[in-house]
């Protein structure tokens, strides 16, 4: 099943620029004037702060020159204390690592589920996973008529309390609001256009 | 939450000498005394008197100046003439010391013996930012060792940004039976073993508090040091910074007997659950840090909610909010009975939106003081102007310190609070954009600013709209706050702002730069405009040798200046400390930044009567 060529997630996906043009990769802004140390990761920046200053920016530097342009970091900038940033730090990681666990159902299946969003990079691996979860398959995706040639479909409940079809917004919108998955009964999701 | 300020005076070396050396002496009076000669005017005149002629004039004047609590006037009236300098040296009891390189303890309490409180400071403010290589220097260890024999009766240290270890906490402990107050802030290279030794010695403790410092988990519960039995004389226990858990019956079993304690700060150990526990226990709290504000895994999430907001109720005197370290926006909500009565609140370890904010904020018309996460976006910061009419010191800190992201809150977030709160007095504004209007309008808006910090994230970022330097914006504010002392500037910064503030900026005494400027005209200009500067700070800047020499004329009026990355040569360097004997220039070696020339990595210098100091690590050079 071919999810990326039938989904077309380019074509939903919200981008800045002209239709039909590819993203080019982030170009440096901002010319580094000073003769000052580039810290290629902002972790370890912020994490010991004493310790890192001698020998390891040293390696850090040759291991940036070597890498692709990456924005370099100024040490000390901007001028937040160690405590704070390590502090933040440790939310941000957590936010990131945290899963984003949320419930799924089926019509007819005894109990629930809970799977954890962030593991999976797009609505392919989602499909795959859950449809090995509950043993049933979802059909072909299109943008005007759904999944076809399925008896259940795919839906989450958004943060409006409204009931979408999986697919149709872009990933990480999706995952932003995103509440709670059912897999419903293709005869009860007449009103979304599927084909049971 | 304040930042301190410096109100001396210029120091006067040159005076400073006479006053030392000097052995003329004016009868003030005229009035002869009871026994014993008059003094004549005559070099000896001072050295063989044994019961003073105007013994009943020093009394009166002792009487009198106890009650000068100012250090600034007590520094005019120690200049007046010999006899007040000594009946001044007598009468001070909070010894300030802004600078511990600046004089020795030797030197501090041989003049001062009777002194009850002593604050020092030691590192300069940039080390915070890791522009400073470790184990520079700033020990308490020999202020402590002379304090512990000339001062047995200390009550009160304070300390800024000082290296402060286990063996200066156990002598402190030992030294000064009636200790009272430890205030360590931004301070390492002690932990937790050394809490418990003062914990466990300082049996008269009123206040220990730990603020942003450092310290070490040494694996001791330190909490459980305070003497077990009887109640305690705790006011204040701050510890929001110490990253290590603790034992939480001991505090409670700590808090239950500590009756007078009103103001208590929790760190992240402390979970939601056992907040209430220590609510209920001293609902006379006037300050609280709330610790995590978060449940622990165990526990069941309902329960804890509704008693929270009664807790919170009870608690009446609540004046000051903080903590919030691992929020769950869920509880914010129960913070509302005390909402109405708060003057500070700091939300700035609190990740929330303006939604979430908006729970709260809108009860808040009390509101003075107010730090919080730029995640609250411009939309918050609207909400904030709408209520807090009365609010007179704004921070608002970055979540994600970065150059190149996006940035919730702009110009638009300035502009706002500028039109709401117009008592504003200090402002600490981190963001990625920025305008010269948004600041030009604060500047209109609010007349009382004191303090004017904007941190554009981004390195020579001009205005977000015109794209121009944000020179008008910072002239601006140069120009109309007239109460201006404190600035730091950032964005795309010419000559021309450094000119304004050189014209305008007569009041100010603190100056931070960074990444600005084009040429020696723009340092120029403020070390010839601005009489008042005390606290210089510049990092990467064009500043090169010669515009150092322009300020001959004033350093030996200033508390430091901190020059790093700019174009300084150790030529240049020396040259001010060939000039200036008594400034000590530190040229500070930065291993980790990479040379193509032989700029000066980190320049800083201060006056001082010591001289070089002779615990310099050696990567410091003092030029001479």
């Amino acid at each position: 099943m071919a999810f990326d060529k039938e989904l077309n997630l380019e074509a939903t996906e919200l981008r800045l620029g002209l239709p039909g043009t590819k993203e080019s990769e982030k170009q440096p802004t901002i010319a580094i004037k000073s003769n000052k140390r580039a810290l290629p990761n902002f972790n370890e920046e912020s994490c010991g702060s004493k310790e890192n200053s001698n020998a390891s920016h040293l390696i850090q530097k040759r291991d940036q020159e070597i890498a692709s342009p990456a924005k370099a970091q100024v040490v000390g900038w901007p001028p937040v204390r160690s405590y704070r940033k390590n502090c933040l730090q440790l939310k941000k990681m957590e936010a990131e690592a945290a899963g984003m666990y949320v419930k799924v159902s089926m019509d007819g299946a005894p109990y629930l589920r809970k799977i954890d969003l962030k593991v999976y990079k797009g609505y392919p691996e989602l499909l795959k996973a859950l449809e090995e979860m509950f043993k049933f398959s979802a059909g072909e995706y299109s943008e005007r008529e759904g999944y076809n040639g399925s008896e259940f479909v795919p839906t989450y409940e958004d943060k409006d309390g409204d009931w979408m079809l999986v697919g149709d917004v872009p990933w990480d919108m999706f995952l932003c609001s995103c509440k709670r998955l059912r897999i419903m009964k293709g005869s009860e999701a007449k009103g979304l256009g599927c084909a049971v | 939450m304040s930042e301190d300020d410096d109100r001396s005076p210029p120091l006067d070396l040159r005076r400073a000498d006479i006053a030392e050396s000097s052995n003329k002496t004016r009868n003030c009076t005229g009035v002869s005394g009871s026994g014993g000669s008059v003094p004549g005017p005559g070099p000896s005149s001072m050295e063989f008197q044994a019961p003073y002629p105007d013994q009943v004039l020093e009394n009166v004047l002792e009487n009198v100046l106890q009650f000068l609590s100012s250090r600034r006037d007590r520094n005019a009236a120690s200049l007046v003439c010999r006899s007040w300098w000594r009946v001044e040296a007598l009468t001070r009891s909070d010894l300030f010391i802004g600078n511990c390189y600046s004089v020795s303890p030797r030197r501090a309490t041989a003049r001062f013996t009777r002194v009850r409180s002593v604050s020092i400071k030691g590192r300069p403010r940039f080390a915070d930012f890791n522009l400073m290589p470790p184990d520079w220097g700033a020990h308490f260890a020999p202020w402590v060792t002379a304090m512990a024999s000339a001062y047995p009766w200390l009550e009160k240290v304070y300390l800024k940004r000082m290296s402060v270890t286990y063996d200066d906490l156990a002598l402190l402990a030992e030294s000064f039976p009636s200790f009272k107050e430890l205030v360590l802030v931004c301070c390492d290279g002690f932990g937790t073993s050394g809490l418990a030794v003062i914990a466990s010695k300082c049996r008269q403790l009123k206040v220990l508090d730990l603020i942003e410092s450092e310290v070490t988990d040494d694996e001791v519960d330190w909490i459980a040091f305070f003497p077990e039995s009887g109640a305690t004389c705790l006011e204040s226990l701050i510890f929001d910074c110490v990253e290590c858990p603790i034992n939480f019956d001991a505090l409670e079993r700590l808090v239950a007997r500590s009756p007078s304690l009103k103001k208590l700060r929790l760190n992240r150990f402390v979970s939601i659950g056992q907040l209430y526990l220590l609510m209920v226990r001293s609902p006379q709290l006037t300050h609280l840090g709330t610790g995590s504000f978060s449940a622990t895994e165990g526990m069941a999430q309902g329960e804890q909610e509704p008693e929270l907001f009664t807790a919170f109720a009870a608690c009446r005197s609540l004046v000051c909010l903080s903590g919030f370290r691992e929020i769950l926006p869920d509880y914010l909500p129960d913070i509302s009975p005390v909402c109405a009565n708060l003057t500070s609140l700091n939300f700035s370890y609190a990740h929330i939106n303006a939604d979430q904010l908006k729970l709260v904020i809108f009860q808040c018309h009390k509101l003075q003081i107010f730090w919080v996460l730029d995640s609250i976006c411009d939309e918050g910061l609207q909400a904030v102007a709408s209520t807090c009419k009365d609010l007179r010191e704004l921070r608002v800190f970055p979540f994600d310190a970065r150059e190149d992201n996006e940035g919730p809150v702009s110009d638009l977030g300035l502009q706002a609070i500028s039109e709401g709160c117009r008592k504003l007095q200090s402002i600490l504004y981190f963001c990625q954009h920025m305008t010269n209007a948004a600041v030009i309008a604060m500047s209109r808006n609010c007349p009382d600013l004191e303090v004017f910090r904007l941190c554009i994230m981004g390195r020579h970022r001009p205005d977000r709209v015109t794209n121009e330097p944000m020179d008008e914006g910072f002239g601006a504010i140069v120009m109309n706050c007239k109460k201006l002392t404190r600035l730091a500037v950032s964005g795309l910064l010419t000559d021309r702002a450094f000119s304004y503030i050189g014209k305008y900026g007569k009041l100010v005494r603190t100056l931070s730069v960074a990444f600005a400027g084009d040429s020696d005209m723009g340092l120029k200009y403020v070390l010839e405009g601005c009489p008042r500067l005390q606290k210089l700070e510049i990092r990467d800047s064009p500043f090169g040798d010669a515009a150092l020499r322009s300020g001959l004329h004033h350093y030996y009026n200033m508390r430091f200046l901190w020059m790093s990355s700019c174009r300084l040569f150790p030529q240049g360097c020396q040259e001010i400390a060939r000039a200036l004997p008594r400034l000590v220039v530190e040229v500070i070696r930065d291993d980790a930044i990479e040379h193509t020339d032989e700029t000066v990595d980190i320049l800083y210098m201060y006056r001082s009567l010591e001289g070089p100091r002779d615990d310099a690590p050696g990567f410091v050079t003092i030029m001479q």
